[in-house]
C-alpha cells in the first residue's frame, strides 16, 4: 500500500511537468497579449510593447519556460499581471474558498444522493423510483447558473431566508487564520459568523451539488440493484440474517465501490462547475479567478492555477483509489 | 422493510430541516444596516454597501486607471481641484484659488489651510511638491502605460529618467514644483495647456501623505532576474493615506473594502459612518443582491434590468449624464476606405437611428460628432449623414466600384460597455443597413480583450465597433485621444490628416476658453467632413439604489462623492 501511494505521488512530477508545458504553450498560442487586456480601449502599439518588455513576454518561449520552472521549484509562481500581487498569495485565499464550496456541494450530493438512490433501488419500479429518476435527469440537465438564479429568486428575493452573494456578510467581523471560513469561525469561536457562513454556503452548495447529486443517486441505485441479486446476498437472506444487516453489510458495502469512484471523479468536476457557481454567487474562489485570468491573458495566474488544480485532481483520485482498499479488502495494490 | 424506509425518510427529513434551519436563523443580518441607526439621526450615520463590478487593484491613484480603483480612491484622496458633483465644471478642492502667468507656464496655487492627511500629517506646499516629484521620478516599472496611465496620457506628464517608449523631460508638461511658502505651491510647465486644470481633477493626481508613502514603501519593490518589478510595499493595499472625507479601514479581497468617516475632515463631514464596497462581477447577481438588501446600490445597470428596478417601489434608478460616444471606426489605410466617397457611403449606409431606438432602452441619442453634448466645444452643426441607401450606392458607383462592395466589419463578443450594451445586436442591425446600401459585409468577431482590441489596433478591421467614455471634462480627452496622434486603428499611421492634428495641437494650447470652444467646434466640423469613422450613439448609463438612499449625484465621469450620500429612515 505504502509503495503504491509513493509511486502514485512520484508520478505527479511527470504529470505536472507535462501539464505545465502544455499550459505554457497553449496560453501563449492564444491570440492577444496581456498588455492589450490591461489597457483595453487605451492600448496602442507603443504601450503594448512597453508592458510586454516589462513582464519579459518579448523573450523566446523556451527562455520564459525555463525561468518559470526554476521559479516554481522555489515555490515562486510569479506575480499576477493584473493585481500585481504574488500568485501564491492569491491562491492561498482563493483555493480554500473553492474547496469549502466543493466540499459542501459534495456533502450535500452524497448525503441526499446515496439515500435517494438506495431508496429508489429498494422500491424498484415504484413511484418513488420513477420520481427520483426524473429528478436526477432534471438535476443533470439544468444549467447551474439557471438553477442558481431560480434558487436565489425563491429563497432570497422572495422568502428572504438566505443571502445571495459572497461567503460571509460584510458586517460580520471574522478573522481568517485558515481562509476556510467554516473552520475560521469555529476556531475563533465566532458562532454568529458560523451561522452566517453556513447560510452563505447553502444556495451555492445546492446549485453546485445538483449535478453530482443526480449522478450519485443514479449510480447508487444501479449498484444496489446489481448487488442485491448476487448469490451472497440471497444466501445471507436465506440464512435468516436480519434485512437491516443485509442492507448495511453485503449490499451497501459492495455498492460503495462504484459509488466512491464516481464521487472521486465528480469532485474533479465540481472544481470546473465551481466556475459558474462562483460567478453567479460572487464567491471569491478559484473558478472566477481563473476565468478572469484567461480573459486577461494573466499568464502567471493561469499557469499557477492550472498546475494547482491538476495537482488536487490527481490527489483526490489517489484518495479514491486508497479508499477502495478500505471498502473492499480484496483489492490489493502492489 | 418498512422500518428502513422510515429511517431513510427520517434522514432526508432531517437533512431538509438542517438546510431550512440554516436558512431561517438570524434573519436580518443581511438587511439594510441602517436599521441600527438611531431614529433621530436618520439622515446622518449608517453604512452603505455598494456593489462594485470588481475589486480595486490598489488604492494608489497614481498607479491605476481602472474605474473600480478610482471610485474608492476618489473618496479617500483629494487633489488641487475637483469637479462640481454631477458636472465637469472645475471647482476648488485643496487649492482655494489659483492663477497662471501670462504665458500659461507658471501656475500658482493658494492652498487650503487646516487640511490634514489621515495620519495627522499637515497638507501643505511641501506635500504637493513631494507628490509631483514622486510621479515625475517614478521607477522604471511604474512608467508603463498600465501603471501611470493618467499621469502620462491624462495629464501629459513625463519622467525624469524615462524607460524606452516613455516620455522624458522634454515631452513632459510638468517641469518642476516649487513650495513658495507653506500654503503656496507653484507648478512650472514646459508648455501651456488648457487641459492642464481639468486634468488636475483626476483622482490619479490627488495627494498622498509623504510620510505614509515613505513609511509603507509605496514605490519599493525588488526587480527579479527577468527584470520584472515585484512591489513589496504595503502602502496601496493597507495604508492609503489622503485628506478626503473618508478614511481607509479594511480590505478583504474578493469580499469587501470598508472606508469610514474622517472625523478630522477640513470640510463638511461625510454623512455616512462607513461605506463598504463589495465586488460582485455578475450583473444578475448584483441586481438580486440589491433586491435582497445585501447591497444598497450598484453601477452599470443593464438596460434589460431597468424595468425590474423601476417596478420595485423599494428601489430607484438614477441616470448618469451621457459622457461617452459609440462609433463605427474605419481603418482608412485599407482600400477602398482610403477614398472619402466610400467613407461617406458607409456613413450614409448606417441606420444609426434604428440602432439607438431599438437597443438602448430609451437611454441613447444619435451622435454626430466624436464628443458628448455635455462638453464645451460640442456642436451638431456639422455635415450630417442621414441614412440613405440609394445615395450610398450612388457614392460607391461614383468612386468607380462595382456593387456590392465587399467589406469586413468586426464586432466584439463577451463585453458590455455603456456605449454598446450588446455589440452583436448593434452589429447585426448596422450590417443589415449596410447591405441594403450596396455593401456586402463579411462579419468578424472576437472576444473583447485582448483579441478584439488587438485586431483593431493592428489595422485588421476595416470597419469596427468601438467607443470611449471620458475621463475628465475636456474635449481633448475625446477628439485629442482619437486624432491628435497617428493611430493604426484609424489607419492614420499611414494616412495621417495633418490639418486635424495641427488644429488639435493648437486647440489644446489655447488658453482662452471662448477661443478654445470655437476651435473644437471647428475641429468637429473638420472631422465630420473627413469621416474617419461614424459616431452613432451617446448613452446615459443607469445606476440602481435602494429607495432610501439619498444624495447620490451621478457624475458624467463616473466618480461620485459618497460623502454627501445619506440613508433615510
Amino acid at each position: 500500500m505504502l509503495r503504491f501511494v509513493v509511486r502514485r505521488l512520484l508520478l505527479l512530477v511527470p504529470i505536472l511537468l507535462g501539464l505545465s508545458i502544455l499550459v505554457f504553450l497553449w496560453i501563449r498560442a492564444l491570440p492577444g497579449s496581456p498588455a492589450i487586456a490591461l489597457l483595453g480601449e487605451r492600448a496602442t502599439p507603443e504601450t503594448i510593447a512597453q508592458i510586454e518588455r516589462q513582464y519579459g513576454l518579448d523573450k523566446p518561449v523556451h527562455v520564459q519556460y525555463w525561468k518559470y520552472v526554476q521559479n516554481v521549484a522555489r515555490a515562486d509562481f510569479g506575480d499576477s499581471i493584473v493585481s500585481r500581487r504574488p500568485v501564491i498569495e492569491e491562491l492561498r485565499q482563493k483555493f480554500p474558498a473553492t474547496i469549502e464550496l466543493a466540499l459542501a456541494a459534495m456533502i450535500f450530493s452524497v448525503a441526499v444522493g446515496i439515500p435517494l438512490g438506495f431508496l429508489a433501488a429498494k422500491k424498484y419500479g415504484s413511484l418513488l423510483d420513477h420520481a427520483s429518476l426524473v429528478a436526477s435527469l432534471i438535476g443533470i440537465s439544468i444549467p447551474i447558473f439557471f438553477l442558481a438564479i431560480i434558487l436565489k429568486f425563491v429563497f432570497a428575493v422572495k422568502l428572504g431566508w438566505l443571502p445571495t452573494v459572497g461567503r460571509v456578510s460584510v458586517l460580520i467581523d471574522l478573522e481568517h487564520p485558515t481562509n476556510f471560513y467554516v473552520v475560521d469561525s469555529l476556531v475563533t469561536g465566532n458562532w454568529e459568523a458560523f451561522v452566517d457562513v453556513g447560510k452563505h454556503l447553502v444556495l451555492p452548495a445546492v446549485a453546485l451539488g445538483s449535478i453530482p447529486l443526480a449522478v450519485v443517486a443514479r449510480i447508487t441505485r444501479a449498484a444496489v440493484l446489481d448487488v442485491q441479486n448476487e448469490d451472497y446476498v440471497r444466501t445471507a437472506r436465506a440464512k435468516g440474517v436480519a434485512p437491516l444487516i443485509v442492507d448495511r453489510r453485503p449490499i451497501f458495502r459492495n455498492a460503495m465501490l462504484p459509488i466512491s469512484t464516481i464521487i472521486g471523479l465528480q469532485t474533479g468536476l465540481l472544481l470546473s462547475g465551481a466556475v459558474l457557481t462562483e460567478t453567479v454567487f460572487a464567491w471569491p474562489g478559484m473558478g472566477t479567478w481563473l476565468v478572469d485570468a484567461i480573459d486577461a491573458r494573466n499568464f502567471p495566474v493561469i499557469q499557477g492555477g492550472v498546475l494547482f488544480v491538476s495537482m488536487v485532481f490527481v490527489l483526490v483520485n489517489l484518495l479514491v483509489d486508497i479508499s477502495y482498499a478500505i471498502i473492499n479488502p480484496r483489492i490489493r495494490y502492489g | 422493510m418498512r422500518g428502513k424506509t422510515l429511517r431513510f425518510l427520517l434522514l432526508l427529513a432531517a437533512l431538509a430541516l438542517v438546510i431550512a434551519a440554516a436558512g431561517c436563523g438570524g434573519d436580518d443580518e443581511e438587511a439594510a444596516p441602517t436599521d441600527t441607526a438611531p431614529a433621530e439621526e436618520a439622515a446622518v450615520g449608517g453604512t452603505l454597501v455598494f456593489g462594485a463590478a470588481a475589486d480595486p487593484l490598489v488604492l494608489d491613484g497614481a498607479l491605476v486607471s481602472d474605474g473600480e480603483s478610482l471610485r474608492v480612491i476618489d473618496q479617500l484622496f483629494e487633489g488641487l481641484v475637483t469637479l462640481e458633483p454631477g458636472t465637469t465644471e472645475v471647482i476648488p478642492a485643496l487649492a482655494e484659488s489659483w492663477e497662471s502667468s501670462e504665458d500659461g507656464l507658471e501656475w500658482t496655487f493658494n492652498l487650503r489651510q487646516g487640511a490634514t492627511f489621515h495620519d495627522g500629517e499637515p497638507f501643505n506646499a511641501d506635500a504637493v511638491c513631494f507628490n509631483f516629484e514622486r510621479w515625475y521620478n517614478f521607477p522604471d516599472s511604474f512608467q508603463n502605460a498600465n501603471a501611470s496611465y493618467y499621469w502620462q496620457f491624462g495629464f501629459g506628464g513625463g519622467f525624469a529618467n524615462p524607460i524606452e517608449g516613455a516620455a522624458g523631460p522634454e515631452d513632459s508638461i510638468y517641469k518642476s514644483c516649487e513650495a513658495v511658502d507653506d500654503s503656496t505651491a507653484k507648478l512650472i510647465l514646459t508648455r501651456p495647456s488648457a487641459a492642464f486644470l481639468p486634468a488636475l481633477s483626476l483622482p490619479s493626481l490627488a495627494f498622498h501623505s509623504p510620510k505614509a508613502l515613505q513609511e509603507f514603501g509605496a514605490d519599493e519593490g525588488r526587480v527579479d532576474e527577468e527584470g520584472v518589478f515585484r512591489p513589496t510595499g504595503t502602502y496601496g493595499t493597507e495604508h492609503p493615506t489622503g485628506t478626503g472625507p473618508f478614511k481607509f479601514e479594511s480590505w478583504t479581497r474578493g469580499e469587501s473594502l470598508t472606508i469610514v468617516r474622517n472625523e478630522e475632515y477640513w470640510g463638511e463631514k461625510a454623512k455616512l459612518d462607513s461605506v463598504i464596497f463589495r465586488p460582485i462581477s455578475d450583473n444578475a447577481a448584483r441586481l438580486q443582491a440589491l433586491q435582497t438588501g445585501e447591497i444598497q446600490g450598484y453601477d452599470l445597470v443593464e438596460p434589460q434590468d431597468i424595468p425590474t428596478v423601476e417596478g420595485d417601489e423599494n428601489l430607484q434608478i438614477l441616470d448618469r449624464p451621457a459622457f461617452n460616444v459609440g462609433y463605427v471606426g474605419m481603418t482608412q489605410s485599407t482600400p477602398p476606405l482610403d477614398q472619402v466617397e466610400v467613407r461617406q457611403a458607409v456613413a450614409q449606409g448606417l441606420d444609426r437611428q434604428a440602432v439607438v431606438d431599438n437597443f438602448y432602452g430609451g437611454r441613447g441619442e444619435v451622435a454626430h460628432v466624436f464628443m458628448p453634448p455635455e462638453i464645451f466645444g460640442y456642436t451638431d452643426d456639422v455635415t450630417q449623414y442621414e441614412f440613405d441607401p440609394e445615395q450610398s450606392k450612388q457614392l460607391l458607383q461614383d468612386a468607380g466600384l462595382t456593387l456590392p462592395v465587399e467589406i469586413t466589419f468586426c464586432f466584439p463578443t463577451d463585453v458590455s460597455r455603456p456605449y454598446m450594451p450588446d455589440p452583436k445586436r448593434n452589429f447585426e442591425a448596422l450590417r443589415a443597413s449596410l447591405e441594403e446600401s450596396g455593401f456586402k459585409v463579411t462579419p468578424k468577431s472576437a472576444p473583447w480583450t485582448p483579441d478584439y482590441l488587438g485586431l483593431v489596433d493592428a489595422s485588421k478591421c476595416p470597419l469596427y465597433l468601438l467607443g470611449w467614455t471620458g475621463d475628465y471634462g475636456d474635449p481633448d480627452n475625446f477628439v485629442g485621444t482619437f486624432f491628435q496622434d497617428p493611430q493604426p486603428a484609424w489607419g492614420t499611421d499611414k494616412n495621417p490628416n495633418q490639418e486635424v492634428m495641427d488644429a488639435l495641437d493648437a486647440a489644446e494650447q489655447e488658453p482662452d476658453l471662448e477661443a478654445r470652444t470655437q476651435a473644437y467646434e471647428d475641429i468637429n466640423r473638420l472631422i465630420a467632413d473627413w469621416i474617419p469613422g461614424v459616431p452613432y450613439v451617446h448613452t446615459s448609463p443607469a445606476l440602481a439604489f435602494a429607495a432610501n438612499v439619498q444624495g447620490y449625484v451621478p457624475s458624467p465621469i463616473s466618480l461620485e462623492p459618497f460623502s454627501i450620500v445619506s440613508i433615510e429612515e
